[in-house]
């Protein structure tokens, strides 16, 4: 019905930040509903995030995963498919960077083992969403339903693997053996110690991530099999007329996807933890939902969004250690806020916008 | 019959955004007459009528039933006014028996039991006094269309509608079907009903109505008495202007077979045969039209030789080249690379995605030609040029191929399509209905393109399911009912010989379908 | 043998109950079109609410109302966003499961400091169960006995409700008006507006029975099951719900059998924990619980008949300008 048509900057610019701004203003209410003064709030998430290098460093360690989470989502929507199971790529992701590390890095140096490591990652991801995708191209099993019973599924398994198969011997953890150097990815604060990024875990990945973001903006928009996964995510039926094949084209899309989302794991575990552990996830891949949503399913907005959510992630740490009522659970509230605002309530301001910069001229019927 | 009549409409305007739907309308509908209202795609018949079924809120005038104004705001006062409405796309619960649609909405109370008991003995009644029949309990999935619509009329009339609109009821029907539809109307008219029937086509308005109003553009521009008028003054009230029905052409020099179908069958997803053991030619130089009441099988062909759609048997000889079309699994790329076009029945759900740039529409399809890439990745200058140089050539406007599809109008939209499909120089082109929804400017340019490939030598497969397009640009017509070739004609095939084709009255005059249609 | 059958069966009973009433609750809202992945959050709100109003309270009806009220808010904001501004209704339930998640744990934290608990509930904070008549004299009786006293007698209330809520859905969906157009909104939500039934009004009332429901089940968890709030309780049962609601093809019936397999599963898992299986071996508990979703997906896969959803499930209802 809101037929009418806005310029860009406002489908691009001012919806998302009106929709961003509504959430930041409830979650401000929540703070006060605690207690806490938000301005206070405001200002140490904001120092905390990007105040100091440490900071920087942390935001951006984060960062890394949701843009790899982001991307995941944002591949799948452009196919018209809802990938909901990042939180499980990723997880079953980590079996492929450690089965790479746990071979290799008492043999060779890290940049040997890192491409095994993405190749790992990437592989098992796309496996663990190699079945939904074969089920909604085929059976039509929808994909959101069957990739929630997988993040499950890869849940219970990897609980099962790492305390059965995987732990270390002897150990009562439910995590492999620590990788020696030939696991772990060097830490940027040891690549650039002038930027000052101290303890924080932020390392080589982040380049990794990026290199992630140009592949798929080229994917996406300037090859053939992206020309195709567009096609089929906007009209399906004329993808179908062009003679693009349905089945070739989720399933792509969803391998990719969660190629993607399996690839978050080379920052978790490679990049810092340096061992395969149980629930190392913790929500990354939901937040790849929220990343890509805000982010309009376009690298760039992808990265500036993960960037935010980073910013999130460390300055709500950051947050709970100076105001202990505001526990990290806040950063839970605001991305849900966020999911919520820029996501399913993403229209809700569009028709005021129509009506305030549009004039109501009636033009002679057209035919339509 | 008194004097009030049954509705009255004043000054009534609709906008949609910027379109104006409907400008400035007035209507009178007498009580106890077949009223018709008349006129294009897109003139704003369905949104009068929606407006007037409480579906669309109108932005003002008036409106009078019974002589009394009334704020019809939803469809429940409609219907409490005694205004019943039988939609183009059928407002049925598929899964659903017939008693529970005719019930929904007129429950009488919260426990289902009792109403469902009154709608069965009501059922009953109307069925006797109008010759009605169907089946209360059969569930709408297994009813054919024809009883479908008969449920939406027993829907309206059990809520004791006075006024009855149908919208477009035709198109589904066959011609038989159609008849039947027209006898019950008549029966509805001499109980005291009255009825408003929309549609485009001139020949029911003619057959069945009293009065006729005739709207354009989203204007009201003539009222007449059915007896009084032609459908040639109707036909030009409707486009503005005397309507050329026939197109300019020389004779068709037919040349080799370019496409021999040889006994296809295609089988529907609900296992029913919608192609039964079909054959025909099409030869270089001639363009084969297809005439048939939609939902006859026509769809269904065009899209199984378009790669669209798996057929159950049959052969294919394209470029001398014979597929066994049952065992094969080419889809639309494969016959695009056997140099078949295909503008497809349905744009907007088919040709076009809407939210694509012109500029990408206008290599769908074509997309995995080397031309259009470099390396790896497209090559989005040269797919630029090219969209620009179809622009010009088929004078699509707004001439800006950065712009979504979707801010094209109809008949540019459809520009867009045949260009992309005339310009990669088919053998063969598949076409379906060219002019659905298109201004009458873009109607005859559209024409004469496909007349000017036809000169080019290359073969057209033309379906469609005005028969006056049919016939003005056919060289040969085949007629298709129920799936079977019942008939073919020569270009200067009679109107009323189609129609009973199409109707499935026994031909006696030509060969039998299956062997002679060559 | 007997009695652990009883007593696993005993257990299915009370670990089916929730996923039954927010398998229920799911039923209504998606049988009117409106997909609901947000129970779990629904169900983690009211069991917040439900744990710390009948602390406050000592009372356990009070809090029970409270889980409702939540939940049925919650049910309200997806009506929201996917009703009104017709928005996306998985990203809306997604959304709702963070909300929930989040603001649980943190009003928890701040409100008893407890990290995230609710303290132990006060006498009458907690729903008892109900012993029926002569459950302690026909205990001894051979095979009935047992039946009787501790299959039957001994659940709280709440459970009782469950049960009792897959036949008045039944009779609900097929016997009222309600019903009638509850599941046509379902299907086909034009023929609804047409036939002059709002269809926004109709699918509220659907999400507010699913959030009457879901606030059952939550509650049932802190204040009837347990005894108190923790953290993420809910542990993705509402997820299990939905499985089991895809499992039931939408039926209330069928909906019942499927939470009591899938209550069944959880049961023997905990029963089984460390035990070997004779010629088996033992079965890896992981295995028990990734049960419920590998058989949903079989299923969804159409192994083992077809999962057909409402055929309206998911779609914003636009008026189509003809």
């Amino acid at each position: 019905m809101s037929a009418g048509r806005l310029p860009r900057w406002v489908d691009y610019v001012l919806i998302p930040f009106l929709n961003l701004a509504a959430a930041f203003l409830v979650s401000g209410l929540v703070v006060i509903l605690i207690g806490e003064n938000p301005l206070d709030a405001v200002r140490i998430l904001i120092w905390g995030s990007l105040g100091y290098g440490e900071g920087i460093g942390f935001t951006l360690f984060y960062a890394t995963n949701f843009i790899f989470t982001g991307l995941a989502v944002a591949v799948a929507f452009h196919a018209g498919l809802f990938n909901i199971g990042g939180e499980g790529q990723a997880y079953v992701g980590g079996l492929g960077v450690a089965f790479a590390c746990l071979a290799l890095d008492r043999y060779v140096p890290w940049y040997v083992t890192l491409p095994f490591a993405i190749l790992g990652s990437a592989a098992m991801g796309a496996a663990w969403a190699f079945i939904p995708a074969w089920l909604q191209a085929t059976r039509g099993s929808h994909v959101v339903i069957t990739t929630i019973m997988f993040n499950f599924i890869a849940s219970s398994l990897m609980v099962y693997l790492l305390n059965n198969m995987l732990k270390k011997a002897g150990s009562m953890q439910p995590e492999t053996r620590t990788f020696e150097d030939g696991g772990r990815l060097p830490f940027l604060n040891d690549l650039f110690p002038s930027f000052g990024f101290g303890y924080a875990p932020v390392n080589l990945s982040l380049f990794v991530a990026l290199a992630a973001s140009v592949l798929v903006w080229l994917l996406i928009w300037r090859t053939k099999l992206g020309f195709e996964i567009r096609s089929f995510g906007a009209n399906a039926t004329a993808a179908v007329y062009a003679g693009i094949s349905p089945v070739k084209t989720i399933v792509i899309a969803m391998l990719i996807s969660g190629g993607l989302a399996g690839m978050m794991a080379i920052n978790e575990i490679m990049g810092s933890q340096h061992r395969l552990l149980i629930d190392f996830v913790t929500g990354y891949g939901f937040v790849g939902i929220a990343v890509a949503l805000m982010g309009r399913a376009h690298p760039v907005g992808i990265v500036l969004a993960a960037i935010l959510f980073g910013m999130l992630y460390q300055g709500g740490a950051e947050l709970s250690f100076e105001m202990p009522n505001i526990t990290r659970d806040m950063i839970i509230v605001i991305q849900g806020l966020v999911i919520l605002f820029a996501g399913a309530l993403e229209h809700m301001f569009r028709p005021a916008i129509v009506r305030l910069l549009t004039p109501s001229r009636p033009l002679d019927a057209k035919e339509a | 019959m008194s004097e009030t009549p049954a509705i009255e409409l004043r000054k009534i305007n609709k906008s949609f955004g910027p379109v104006h739907a409907n400008k400035d309308i007035d209507l009178v509908v007498k009580k106890g007459s077949i009223h018709g209202i008349i006129g294009e795609n897109g003139a704003g018949k369905s949104t009068l009528m929606s407006i007037l079924y409480g579906f669309y809120n109108a932005d003002d005038g008036d409106i009078l039933v019974d002589g009394r104004t009334v704020t019809i705001s939803d469809s429940k006062h409609a219907i409490a006014l005694g205004i019943g409405m039988v939609h183009q796309h059928f407002m049925l619960v598929d899964n659903f028996s017939v008693l529970e649609n005719v019930v929904l909405g007129a429950e009488d109370s919260g426990l289902l039991a009792g109403g469902l008991a009154r709608a069965k003995r009501e059922l009953k009644r109307l069925e006797e006094e109008y010759e009605l029949r169907v089946d209360p309990e059969a569930l709408i999935q297994d009813l054919p269309v024809g009883l479908q619509q008969r449920v939406e009329i027993l829907k309206a009339l059990y809520r004791s509608a006075e006024v009855l609109i149908l919208d477009e009821p035709t198109g589904v029907l066959t011609p038989a079907e159609a008849d039947h539809l027209f006898k019950i109307l008549n029966v509805l008219k001499d109980e005291g009903k009255t009825i408003l029937l929309i549609t485009h086509k001139l020949r029911e308005i003619m057959a069945v109505t009293d009065t006729v109003s005739v709207m354009r553009r989203g204007e009201m521009v003539a009222t007449r008495e059915t007896a009084g008028t032609t459908m040639e003054e109707l036909a030009e009230l409707m486009v503005g202007r005397s309507v050329l029905l026939r197109v300019d052409k020389k004779p068709a020099e037919p040349g080799a077979p370019v496409l021999e179908v040889e006994n296809l069958t295609v089988t529907d997803k609900r296992g029913v045969q919608a192609v039964k053991d079909v054959s025909f030619t099409v030869r270089a130089g001639e363009i084969v039209g297809i005439a048939g009441v939609s939902g006859n099988g026509q769809s269904e062909l065009l899209e199984t030789l378009a790669g669209i759609r798996k057929a159950t048997s049959g052969k294919l000889k394209i470029n001398g080249e014979t597929i066994d079309l049952g065992a094969s699994t080419l889809d639309a790329a494969d016959m695009r690379d056997k140099n078949m076009g295909h503008v497809p029945e349905d744009r907007h759900r088919m040709g076009l995605i809407n939210s694509f740039a012109e500029y990408e529409n206008s290599i769908l399809g074509y997309h995995r030609d080397p031309a259009y890439s470099k390396g790896l990745l497209m090559d989005l200058a040269v797919i630029r040029k090219n969209a620009v140089a179809e622009i010009e050539k088929y004078d699509i406007r707004p001439p800006n191929p950065m712009l979504k599809t979707a801010s094209f109008s109809g008949g540019n939209q459809q520009k867009i399509v045949l260009a992309r499909e005339i310009e990669r120089d088919p053998q063969v082109l598949l076409v379906g209905q060219p002019t659905r929804g298109v201004d009458i400017g873009a109607i005859e340019f559209i024409h004469r393109r496909l007349v000017e490939l036809r000169d080019a030598g290359k073969g057209i497969l033309l379906v469609s399911v005005e028969l006056d397009e049919i016939r003005g640009l056919s060289d040969r017509v085949l007629v298709m009912f129920d799936g079977r070739i019942v008939g073919e004609r020569g270009a200067d095939a009679d109107e009323g010989d189609l129609g009973l084709l199409m109707a499935g009255v026994d031909d006696t005059h030509s060969a039998p379908a299956e062997g002679g249609v060559q | 043998m007997f009695e652990t059958l009883i007593l696993i069966l005993d257990s299915t009973v009370r670990l089916s109950t929730p996923l039954l009433l927010a398998c229920l609750a799911g039923l209504y809202s998606e049988r009117s079109g409106i997909v609901d992945i947000g129970l779990e959050g629904k169900m983690l709100g009211a069991a917040f609410a439900a744990g710390a109003v009948a602390y406050i309270t000592a009372n356990a009806w009070i809090g029970l109302l409270a889980g409702i009220a939540v939940s049925v808010g919650l049910g309200l904001l997806h009506g929201f966003a996917s009703i009104t501004n017709r928005g996306n209704q998985i990203v809306s339930g997604v959304a709702i499961n963070f909300l929930a998640a989040g603001l649980t744990a943190l009003l928890g934290q701040t409100w008893f400091r407890q990290g995230g608990r609710t303290p132990p509930l006060p006498e009458g904070g907690r729903f008892r169960e109900i012993v029926w008549p002569f459950a302690e004299e026909i205990r001894e009786v051979p095979v009935i006995g047992p039946i009787y006293s501790e299959l039957l007698s001994a659940h709280n209330i709440l459970v009782y409700i469950a049960f009792l809520a897959v036949p008045i859905t039944w009779w609900v969906l097929f016997r009222t008006r309600f019903g009638l157009r509850l599941r046509a909104v379902g299907e086909n939500p034009a023929a609804v507006d047409t036939a002059g039934i709002s269809v926004t009004w109709l699918r509220y009332r659907a999400v507010i029975a699913c959030g009457i429901l879901c606030g059952v089940a939550g509650s049932y968890l802190s204040i009837a099951q347990s005894s108190g709030f923790i953290r993420e309780m809910t542990a993705g049962k509402g997820f299990i719900a939905l499985a089991a609601l895809i499992f039931a093809k939408w039926k209330p019936a069928n909906a019942m059998f499927a939470c009591l397999l899938f209550g069944f599963l959880d049961a023997t898992a905990i029963r089984l924990q460390g035990q070997a299986i004779p010629g088996i071996g033992e079965i890896p508990v992981q295995f028990f619980q990734a049960l419920p979703y590998i058989l949903t997906v079989i299923l969804l896969a159409g192994f083992i008949g077809k999962a057909i959803p409402p055929k309206a499930a998911g779609v914003p209802y636009l008026k189509e300008r003809s």
